[in-house]
C-alpha cells in the first residue's frame, strides 16, 4: 500500500459553492485487486463463491465471466477482478484488514497524474482518461500496466471503473438535466449547475456511472481496490 | 312527383344533419384530442419490430391500439466516420441513428433498454414522444450489463426524437445517441410506395476533417458548434453509392427525417425535387410544394414526393457547406423510364467552369509536423487508397474512370504513365487549360491539394499501382523536388 498525505480539493459535485472538502491520511493499495488474489479469497470464503453468493448481495451477473465458482479460464490472473458486486469487494477488503476507499479519497488520488497532485486542468491528463473511456476490453489488461502517479498509485484511470465505499452519496439521477426543484442543494440531478468543473466531462462520467449502480450490480469494467 | 319533393327534401337534411355532426366531430377532435388519446384502450400485446436505418418499420394502418413491447438494446462500438477516419459511436442498436420505432396514437408502450455488458458507461432514454419527466430518461438510467423497463402511452400522433441524457448530455448525443419514433395517428398515415429513414448530426473530433486514425471525441470544438463532420445516418458515405436509398420512377416516396444534432439545425433538402407534402416538424400541420424544409436539432419532418424522372437525387443540407466540405450529403437513385416533357436530359454540351479559368487553391491548413516514417511500398499504396477516397474520388470516380467530357480519367491514362514529375505536379500545383488524356481533350481545372509530400506519395503510387497503371511507386523524395 502506499500512503496518501492529507490535503483539501473541490470535487466536481456535492460542493457548488467550491468550499474545499479535506482529505485525510490514509493507505491505499498500489494496484486494483487482480482474478488471481480474488480466487484466493473466494478459495477461503465459499459463500462469496458464484454458485453460493446470496442473491442479495450480487446479482446473476456476479463473476459471470468466470469459467466456474473457482475457475478464471482464459482470464489474465494478474488483470483486475471485475463482475463483483459492492458486498463482494466490500467483505474482500475486510477479509485483508481493510476498507474501501470514499469517493473523496478515491477522486483525490485520480486527479494525480504522474507528476502533480491536481492535473486536472492538463488537457494531456484528460484525453487519457477520455481516450480509455473510449478504449473497450480494457479490464483484461495486467494490473500496473498503466502509468505511476504521484503518489505511486497506478491504475486510477486506463483498466477499470472501481467501486468505492460511499459510491451512492451523491445521486444522479437517472434525469441528469433536471434544473429545479429541491433536491439540486444536496444532490446532483441538475447534472451541471451544481458541477465545479463543466469541462471536467471525464469526471462527469464518473459520476455517471456511480448513479447507475446498485450495490448487487456486477459489470466487466467495475472492479476495485483497498485502502485503510 | 310528390314523392320527388320529399326525397329532395330528405336528400337536403340528411346532407345538413352529416355536415352538422361533422363540425360537430372535428371541433371535439381539435379540443379533447390528448385526453381522447389517453382513453385509448390498448388491447392485445405485440412485439415491435425495430429496423436499422435506412429502413422503417411496416407501416401500423389500421391496427388496433395495443401494448407495444420495445426491446433497444445500447452498444458502443468502433466504426467509420469516412474513409480511414475512426470513431468510437454510442449506439441504440448498433447504428446512427438508432432502430426506428413505429407506434399508434394510444399504444401502451413497454419500452426495455438494455446496455450491453462491454459497454464503459451508462446511459439512459428521453424519448420526446413521451409525456413524462425527463421523456422517460428519468427512469431509465441504466448501468453496463444491466436492463430497465417502463412503460409511456403515446398521447400526440407525430414524428420524434429520441436520444441519450446521461451527463454529460451533449457528448452522448454527439457520439451518436438519438433515432426516431413515429406515433402514428388513428387510421395511420396515407400509404406511399417507398418510406426512408434519415437522420443529420454534427460531429466533434480532436482532428479535422478526413484526419485518419482513431479520432476522440472533442468537447472544445462541441461546445464552440464547429463540427468536423455533418452527415447523414452516422458517416460521411452512410447514404450514397452502395448505401443509397432507391426508388422507381412513379412511386412516391416517404422521407422521415430527424435531426439528433446536437447542435446545427439543417436546411433539409432534395436536390432535383420539390415535396408534394411536409409534415412541418413532424406534426399534423400539413405543408404542399416546398424546396427546403428547417429542422431543428432534436426535431423532425415528414417529406411525401412523387418521383417523376429518373436520375439520382441528392439530399443535402441546404446549409451548403457542410454538404461538399463536411459530409452532409445522401443519394436517391431513381430508376425508370424518362420523361422528356418533365425534363429533357442533355440538350447541348459545353465546358462551364464556374470558378473561373484560373487555378483555384485549396485553403492551406498547417499540417502537423508529422515525422516521415519510411514506408513499404504496399503502406503507401494501402494509405494512398484512403487519400484517394476522400480527395479523388469524387471527380475521378472509384475505378479512376473519370466523367466522360469533364474529369480525365486516370485508369490505363497515358497522359499519367508517360511523365511521373508532370503528374506529381498535377496534384501539388493544380492543373488548367486543354489536356489530353487517351486520346480525349478534357479542359477543366483542377485545383492544387493541400497534401504532405508524403501523402501525394501515397495517393500518386496508390493510381500507378491500380486500373492497368504503369505500377510506378512515387517517394516523398520525388515529391519534394517538384515543390
Amino acid at each position: 500500500m502506499v500512503q496518501i498525505k492529507s490535503g483539501n480539493y473541490v470535487p466536481l459535485y456535492g460542493s457548488a459553492d467550491k468550499i474545499p472538502v479535506n482529505v485525510t491520511v490514509f493507505s491505499l493499495d498500489k494496484y486494483p485487486v487482480t482474478n488471481q488474489q480474488f480466487l484466493k479469497f473466494l478459495k477461503e470464503n465459499p459463500s462469496y463463491r458464484r454458485s453460493k453468493i446470496k442473491g442479495i448481495f450480487a446479482a446473476k451477473s456476479y463473476l459471470s465471466h468466470w469459467k466456474s465458482d473457482l475457475d478464471y479460464g482464459d482470464l489474465n490472473p494478474n488483470a483486475p477482478a471485475t463482475n463483483v458486486s459492492w458486498f463482494a469487494a466490500k467483505k474482500y477488503c475486510e477479509c485483508q484488514g481493510k476498507r474501501l476507499p470514499t469517493m473523496d479519497e478515491w477522486e483525490y488520488v485520480a486527479m494525480a497524474d504522474a507528476k502533480i497532485k491536481d492535473a486536472r486542468a492538463k488537457k494531456a491528463y484528460n484525453q487519457y482518461i477520455l481516450n480509455w473511456y473510449e478504449t473497450p476490453n480494457t479490464y483484461k489488461k495486467t494490473v500496473g500496466s498503466t502509468f505511476k502517479n504521484y503518489w505511486g498509485v497506478y491504475d486510477m484511470h486506463g483498466l477499470v471503473w472501481e467501486w468505492v465505499s460511499d459510491y451512492n452519496s451523491i445521486f444522479l439521477t437517472g434525469e441528469s438535466r433536471k434544473d429545479k426543484g429541491n433536491d439540486t442543494n444536496l444532490f446532483c440531478g441538475s447534472g451541471s449547475l451544481n458541477a465545479s468543473d463543466l469541462m471536467d466531462y471525464a469526471a462527469f462520467m464518473r459520476y455517471g456511472f456511480r448513479g447507475s449502480l446498485k450495490a448487487n450490480f456486477t459489470t466487466k469494467n467495475l472492479g476495485f481496490r483497498c485502502a485503510k | 312527383m310528390k314523392s320527388k319533393t320529399l326525397t329532395l327534401k330528405s336528400k337536403v337534411s340528411i346532407v345538413l344533419l352529416a355536415l352538422s355532426i361533422f363540425t360537430v366531430v372535428s371541433c371535439k377532435k381539435e379540443s379533447e384530442k390528448s385526453a381522447n388519446a389517453a382513453d385509448i384502450v390498448a388491447k392485445g400485446e405485440i412485439k415491435a419490430e425495430l429496423t436499422s436505418p435506412p429502413f422503417v418499420p411496416k407501416p401500423i394502418g389500421n391496427r388496433d391500439a395495443a401494448k407495444l413491447k420495445v426491446e433497444l438494446e445500447i452498444v458502443e462500438k468502433e466504426g467509420e466516420m469516412v474513409n480511414g477516419v475512426k470513431y468510437m459511436y454510442w449506439t441504440f442498436g448498433g447504428t446512427v441513428p438508432g432502430s426506428f420505432i413505429r407506434t399508434r396514437v394510444g399504444d401502451e408502450v413497454e419500452f426495455t433498454l438494455k446496455n450491453h455488458p462491454d459497454n464503459k458507461l451508462p446511459h439512459n432514454i428521453d424519448l420526446h414522444a413521451v409525456t413524462g419527466p425527463g421523456g422517460g430518461a428519468a427512469s431509465s438510467l441504466v448501468a453496463p450489463g444491466h436492463e430497465v423497463t417502463f412503460s409511456f402511452k403515446t398521447l400526440n400522433p407525430g414524428l420524434y426524437v429520441y436520444h441519450c441524457a446521461t451527463a454529460p448530455v451533449g457528448m452522448h448525443i454527439a457520439n451518436g445517441m438519438y433515432g426516431l419514433i413515429l406515433v402514428e395517428p388513428e387510421g395511420g398515415l396515407p400509404p406511399v410506395d417507398k418510406e426512408y429513414y434519415v437522420m443529420q448530426g454534427d460531429f466533434y473530433t480532436e482532428g479535422n476533417y478526413g484526419e485518419a486514425g482513431n479520432q476522440p471525441f472533442s468537447m472544445g470544438k462541441a461546445i464552440k458548434e464547429q463540427p468536423d463532420y455533418v452527415v447523414f445516418n452516422g458517416s460521411v458515405g452512410g447514404l450514397v453509392n452502395d448505401n443509397a436509398l432507391k426508388a422507381k420512377v412513379g412511386e412516391t416516396v416517404r422521407l422521415f427525417v430527424g435531426n439528433g444534432g446536437p447542435n446545427l439545425v439543417s436546411s433539409f433538402h432534395v436536390i432535383g425535387e420539390i415535396f408534394d407534402k411536409v409534415y412541418v416538424e413532424g406534426g399534423s400541420l400539413i405543408n404542399n410544394n416546398i424546396q427546403t424544409t428547417l429542422i431543428p436539432a432534436g426535431g423532425a419532418a415528414i417529406v411525401d414526393f412523387k418521383v417523376e424522372v429518373p436520375g439520382t437525387l441528392v439530399l443535402v443540407d441546404h446549409s451548403i457547406f457542410r454538404a461538399f466540405n463536411k459530409g452532409a450529403l445522401g443519394m436517391l437513385n431513381v430508376e425508370g423510364e424518362k420523361n422528356l416533357k418533365i425534363y429533357s436530359g442533355k440538350k447541348q454540351e459545353g465546358i462551364y467552369l464556374p470558378e473561373g479559368g484560373t487555378i483555384q487553391n485549396m485553403p492551406k491548413v498547417a499540417k502537423s509536423n508529422a515525422p516521415v516514417v519510411a514506408k513499404t511500398a504496399s503502406q503507401s499504396i494501402a494509405d494512398g487508397k484512403v487519400i484517394y477516397g476522400r480527395t479523388c474520388f469524387a471527380c475521378h470516380q472509384n475505378e479512376g474512370q473519370g466523367i466522360p467530357n469533364v474529369f480525365p480519367p486516370l485508369a490505363k491514362s497515358d497522359y499519367l504513365n508517360k511523365d511521373v514529375n508532370k503528374a506529381i505536379d498535377v496534384v501539388i500545383k493544380g492543373l488548367s487549360g486543354e489536356v489530353t488524356v487517351n486520346g480525349k481533350k478534357y479542359n477543366s481545372v483542377m485545383p492544387s491539394q493541400n497534401l504532405t509530400d508524403q501523402e501525394v506519395a501515397d495517393v500518386l503510387s496508390y493510381i500507378y499501382s491500380n486500373w492497368n497503371n504503369n505500377k510506378t511507386v512515387v517517394t516523398p523524395a520525388m515529391v519534394k523536388s517538384r515543390r
